[in-house]
């Protein structure tokens, strides 16, 4: 059986200062940071949940040949791929928060179904969701965020 | 790490973003944009669409029209209303771009996607299945044909009225 999440990926064009911007700006911990020999092993966690750990990895590393690297480097400095969303408990102060810092933000906290959501981007690239959830997950359904948003059969008009 | 023209990508994706938060500034023509990519104007939408497969003004009219999808699903405003508010100056021109980007005119689209449950999506997703990062190359039922691009002179971002009651 699979318990939880552990580990993920997010791919850095530079770990040292993608480092400096998740401790700095977004005030995760470092939880590793080693020398494994013709690769930096770097890993941090958010501060509140330090059994999920985000390792910065250089898509050019071991594994990675040259043509797939180079194909990563740009997919990511391009802004097209996504790194995951992250909790909040207010999304419109920690945007404030996070701007004054510098931080990149692609758009300000908006209504969701499932709460008020802001995008940003770490140094090189990469995108994440800000998310501060409502209550007990629930979604919104009291403003008509599709038109008529119903679950039972209607005929279609 | 050194990969040729990641700086230039970096920039880019900037000037992107740039547009992407601030698309209802008036202040914010082809000029300003190619400034955050340090590109003069010629260079910056030719290098814009080798990376984006679309030039900047093609960029910035989808992203508005995305806007004005999302509007019709959630808010309860009239198309001239919706028209005003994502930035266009004229309905022929807005409808005329709307339904070349999806196919179906303003109305249409508002009366065809009142069951959808697309807001249910996070908005993240749902700005990447309609092409938030990336050229859509196909809309429901329809190829839709690229904009023309405008003309050099113009700014890339029209007059926005005040949205009413605002």
């Amino acid at each position: 059986m699979i318990k939880s999440l552990a580990l993920t990926t997010v791919w850095s064009t530079d770990q040292e200062r993608d480092k400096k911007f998740f401790v700095e700006k977004l005030g995760f911990e470092e939880r590793t940071d080693m020398d494994m020999g013709g690769m930096r092993w770097i890993t941090v966690s958010p501060r509140e949940q330090p059994d999920v750990q985000l390792a910065l990895m250089r898509p050019d590393g071991p594994g990675m040949d040259p043509d797939s690297a180079k194909a990563l480097v740009t997919l990511v400095t391009k802004g097209v791929l996504g790194a995951g969303a992250f909790r909040t408990d207010d999304c419109h102060a920690e945007y404030a928060e996070l701007r004054a810092k510098g931080v990149e933000f692609i758009h300000e906290p908006q209504e969701r179904p499932y709460g008020i959501e802001a995008i940003f981007r770490d140094p090189s690239g990469n995108w994440y969701s800000l998310t501060q959830e409502r209550e007990h997950d629930e979604l919104d359904m009291s403003k008509p965020w599709s038109g008529d948003c119903v679950t039972e059969d209607k005929p279609q008009g | 790490m050194t990969t040729p023209g990641l700086a230039q990508l970096r920039a880019l994706r900037q000037a992107k973003d740039a547009m992407d938060r601030d698309w209802a500034d008036p202040a914010l023509d082809l000029d300003a944009v190619a400034a955050y990519a340090g590109y003069s104007r010629f260079h910056f939408v030719r290098a814009f669409k080798a990376a984006y497969g679309e030039t900047p003004g093609q960029y910035l009219s989808r992203r508005r029209i995305e806007r004005a999808e999302e509007l019709l699903r959630s808010a309860n405003l009239s198309v001239t209303e919706i028209c005003g508010l994502v930035g266009f100056s004229s309905l022929g021109t807005f409808s005329a771009r709307f339904k070349a980007e999806t196919g179906v005119s303003p109305s249409e689209y508002r009366t065809k996607h009142v069951r959808n449950g697309a807001a249910l999506i996070p908005g993240c997703y749902a700005m990447l299945w309609t092409g938030g990062f990336r050229p859509r190359t196909e809309a429901a039922g329809a190829t839709p044909k690229r904009p023309a691009e405008r003309p050099a002179k113009s700014a890339i971002l029209e007059k926005r009225t005040e949205p009413p009651g605002a």
